[in-house]
């Protein structure tokens, strides 16, 4: 069995195309049984974890058996570890030696003890072929990348369920998709039409996100202003709250659970039902800088101090789900009473989803919660002039407007021309590349990513006194296409002058267009300069690397002390 | 003979702008720029160059520098036999003599004699038994100048009976599609050539125009490929759905390989055993078939000529030289940059 899934991720791995992918993957669900199945869904959709096998068991592993510069630089070559220990595992096989199933795998992976799970993973991993054994080690190291997407992987389920004439879409596998747990035996059931639809009414889920397509100069002519509310789009990160009797959830837009992080926004929240919002740094009703919000992010156990200092609330735009008690006896008002059921509104216009939302904030009385007012924009010039605005407000909460389709529903993923960001441009700098490394995942083995920085003074003054010095300002990675990744790959090792490990460093000869959304001021980089989302924009081959932008300049341009 | 100052190859051999240079011989090898004296070790464009005015090669290698280049790729072309002891240019004597690298046909090691020191350098090798080409021999030396294209203890090159039976079994399960297969043109093209042959495979095999004149000299040379057509021959191209078919690695993703009805993408390289490079390569089938040293090759190599020192060419040269470090040996870096990886 475990053969029979090695051979299906490789198979999903070498396969470019996305109507062979589902025929490999259907072929494999109807030919495999429950729940090994389910387990190897869950390994697709990256929901299959262990408390004790994770990648460091395995680095640990690697180490006690293999040169620890060998290991580095094949690592560093390779670019992905599990592959990398596939190949430099040692092979010794024993007779006696019988593969588990998955599903054993699985069971022993999550019940045995941290010492007992490495005794096994070692004795399985000296068995293996080493396609087998990047299997196993994926399994635990997670990250299968075989280039499935979890949307991919809920329209094959889709098309599984097709074609065994249940009357399912991909909207109904997502929408069940976050109540449901790994090996998914419900589910499969039911897609083959032997089973009743799981049931999750009770679960406080994540229910997946209507996204916004960014707003094109051709889409202008095409928009009927008229048809659309506008808003303002706020700068914070975009969160769904779930609150359902007693239980509240706070979701990232991909689904993670981030509650632990924002324990002070969760515990002031009372609305039940499910709002769609922003998160953003907030004091009293006042909205702060992303600075601010970045304190914040990603910190699983913020504390009291931490809380207290950069306080965070929400402004809530959309809702999905409000309290049953809210009705709607007449266009105008809404009324409420105080009970807790809630009932979903995803099938009515924008329109009346925020009158439910505006009349739910009324209701339930929330602290750190405002309401995204919205309003009509009536020709492209007000939008361009309204958008600057938003761009260019002082208190820099705003990044853009967002323009949404009045008629239309809540629909997961991305429709057509339901939702438009109209984000600010992105900024450009002219830096200097100073180190490259190589990259990981399908740069694998290429010279591609890339420490830039900017001229501590005006080079053309500095070089009449000392060597001109470059400060780095931050690192990128894409951008550039498969062509150019090879010519710059070509350049580092043509202008390799020094080595610090993995990372070379190369002659400070070639300027980078860099595009970015943000500068703001860091105390980690020497440079005290941080760029949010860095990206290249343009490889300057023409330009001489002296004329590349100075930080002093930078930092005034963007109002960096 | 132990080195001494008088005679370390680190006085008589350097690194320059043009590649590998022996000082006394006043001669390159394998220059990159086209140079007065040069000693080619093998065929393959990044090694061989056109416009040098004394070529030393094996009668093979200049046979396909003909092919490449034209008959008068250089005015003085001295074809060199396996194992034939000459005198370079040069005021002090320095000889030289080739010796089967087993990388394609024709390729050489090279052996110096200075002073009575003796360097090999071994061009381009492998120690997999390969039918298109003449075996590895290891030669005893004091300073052994050994590539490392494949220098990571990740790379372990199966055998090629195995890759080629991936192929076969891609052909027998998806007979309706074409199964195009990148392979350099020069040893590789062969070699995948006599491998399916031995593998019992009858059929025509169908090849990228890039491909035939390699094929026709490889034949001159008495090697049997059974029936190989050009597709450029093939009136109707839907009868090559379920053929195979060879094409550079270029010409994978190029409009040639948009004619094709119905392809599935192979590569054949050692590249191939990493996942991601077989996708930088656009290719569904990675057969890893290799013309250089696996890891283990480039270690059972240095053992067994067990030099005084490992000077390390191209490649991942610093795996290389910590191993030969931790074998005992004292090993350097050339850091020769201008070779193509493979």
């Amino acid at each position: 069995m475990m053969n029979k899934l090695s051979e299906l991720f490789d198979a999903l791995y070498f396969t470019a195309s996305n109507k062979a992918k589902s025929v490999l993957l259907r072929e494999y669900l109807a030919t495999t049984c429950d729940p090994e199945r389910g387990w190897a869904i869950a390994a697709l959709a990256g929901t299959l974890q262990f408390t004790h096998y994770k990648r460091n068991t395995v680095k640990k592993l690697i180490l006690e058996r293999v040169d620890p510069v060998l290991f580095a630089l094949s690592y560093d070559y390779v670019g992905e570890m599990s592959e990398t220990v596939a190949h430099l595992w040692p092979n010794e096989p024993d007779p006696d030696f019988v593969m588990p199933t998955l599903s054993e795998f699985v069971a022993f992976m999550q019940t045995a003890k941290k010492s007992e799970i490495e005794t096994q993973l070692i004795y399985l991993l000296n068995n293996c072929s080493p396609n087998l054994r990047w299997t196993l080690l994926k399994l635990g190291t997670g990250g299968l990348r075989v280039g499935l997407s979890a949307r991919r992987l809920k329209h094959i389920l889709a098309e599984y369920g097709q074609s065994h004439q249940a009357a399912v879409t991909v909207h109904d596998i997502e929408n069940l998709w976050h109540g449901l747990t790994p090996p998914y035996t419900d589910l499969l059931l039911w897609l083959e039409n032997s089973g009743p639809k799981p049931d999750i009414s009770e679960k406080v889920v994540f229910h997946p996100v209507l996204l916004a397509h960014p707003l094109q100069e051709d889409d202008k002519e095409k928009v009927t202003y008229t048809d659309y509310l506008a808003e303002y789009k706020y700068d914070g990160i975009r969160v769904q709250i779930v609150v359902k009797d007693t239980e509240k959830a706070l979701f990232s837009r991909t689904g993670d659970n981030i509650s632990h992080s924002f324990p002070d926004v969760l515990a002031d929240f009372n609305l039940p039902g499910v709002y769609d919002g922003e998160l953003l740094a907030m004091r009293e009703g006042v909205i702060g800088s992303f600075n601010d919000l970045q304190q914040r992010l990603n910190k699983k156990k913020p504390s009291k101090k931490l809380q207290a200092e950069y306080p965070c609330g929400l402004v809530l735009y959309d809702a999905l789900f409000v309290p049953t008690s809210i009705v709607e006896p007449k266009k105008e008002k809404l009324t409420c009473q105080t009970e807790q059921s809630i009932k979903n509104i995803c099938h009515l216009t924008l329109v009346e989803r925020k009158r439910y939302l505006r009349a739910t904030m009324q209701c339930f009385e929330s602290t750190i919660s405002l309401f995204s007012e919205a309003f009509t924009v009536h020709n492209t010039a007000e939008l361009d002039q309204l958008r600057t605005e938003a761009c260019s407000d002082p208190s820099g909460y705003t990044e853009g407007l967002m323009l949404k389709r009045k008629d239309s529903p809540y629909t997961p993923g991305r429709p057509k021309g339901v939702w438009y960001k109209f984000k600010r441009d992105a900024q450009l700098v002219d830096a200097v590349i100073m180190y490259a490394q190589r990259g990981h995942g399908k740069r694998s083995s290429f010279y591609s990513d890339f420490t830039f920085g900017l001229w501590q003074n005006d080079p053309a003054q500095d070089a009449l006194s000392e060597q001109p010095k470059l400060l780095p300002i931050g690192k990128a990675y894409s951008g550039f296409t498969d062509i150019e990744l090879k010519e710059l790959d070509k350049w580092v090792r043509k202008n390799t002058i020094g080595r610090f490990g993995p990372v070379k460093e190369v002659n400070k000869t070639l300027v980078f267009e860099v595009a970015f959304d943000a500068a703001h001021a860091s105390k980690r980089h020497k440079s005290g300069v941080a760029l949010r989302f860095p990206r290249i924009h343009r490889i300057r081959w023409d330009k001489p690397a002296l004329e590349a932008d100075t930080l002093p300049i930078f930092k005034k341009t963007h109002q960096i002390k | 003979m132990p080195l001494t100052k008088h005679n370390h190859p680190e006085h008589w051999i350097q690194v320059r702008p043009a590649g590998l240079y022996c000082i006394p011989a006043e001669t390159y090898i394998d220059p990159w720029q086209a140079v007065e004296n040069a000693i080619i070790t093998h065929g393959h464009a990044d090694h061989a160059r056109a416009g040098h005015e004394n070529v030393w090669a094996t009668p093979a290698t200049m046979a396909i520098m003909r092919v490449r280049y034209g008959e008068q790729h250089s005015p003085a072309q001295h074809h060199i036999e396996f194992g034939e002891r000459i005198q370079l240019p040069g005021a002090e004597p320095v000889f030289m003599t080739f010796y089967p690298a087993g990388h394609i046909l024709g390729s050489a090691q090279v052996l110096l004699e200075y002073r009575g020191a003796r360097l090999v350098m071994t061009g381009d090798y492998k120690r997999t038994p390969d039918p298109s080409c003449e075996p590895f021999v290891a030669i005893p030396c004091d300073v052994f100048i050994t590539e490392a294209t494949f220098g990571l203890p990740v790379f372990q090159h199966p055998p090629i009976q195995h890759e080629i039976q991936k192929l076969l079994s891609s052909l027998a399960r998806f007979s309706e599609r074409t199964h195009l297969v990148g392979v350099y043109a020069l040893g590789k093209c062969q070699r995948v050539l006599l491998g399916l042959r031995e593998a019992g495979y009858t059929k025509p095999i169908y090849l990228h125009g890039a491909m035939l004149k390699l094929v026709q000299l490889y034949q001159t040379f008495g090697f049997d490929f059974g029936e190989c057509i050009a597709v450029s021959d093939v009136s109707d191209l839907n009868l090559l759905a379920g053929e195979v078919v060879l094409a550079p690695p270029s010409a994978l993703t190029d409009r040639w390989s948009r004619k094709l009805p119905n392809v599935l993408t192979g590569m054949a390289s050692g590249w191939m055993q990493i996942r991601a490079r077989t996708k930088q390569k656009g290719a569904e089938l990675p057969l890893m078939i290799s013309d250089h040293c696996d890891w283990q090759e480039l270690l059972d190599s240095i053992s067994e000529v067990n030099p005084q020192e490992v000077w390390v060419t191209h490649g991942r040269e610093d795996a290389l030289m910590h191993q030969a470090q931790k074998m005992g040996y004292v090993a350097r870096a050339l850091r020769l940059v201008g070779y193509d990886d493979e």
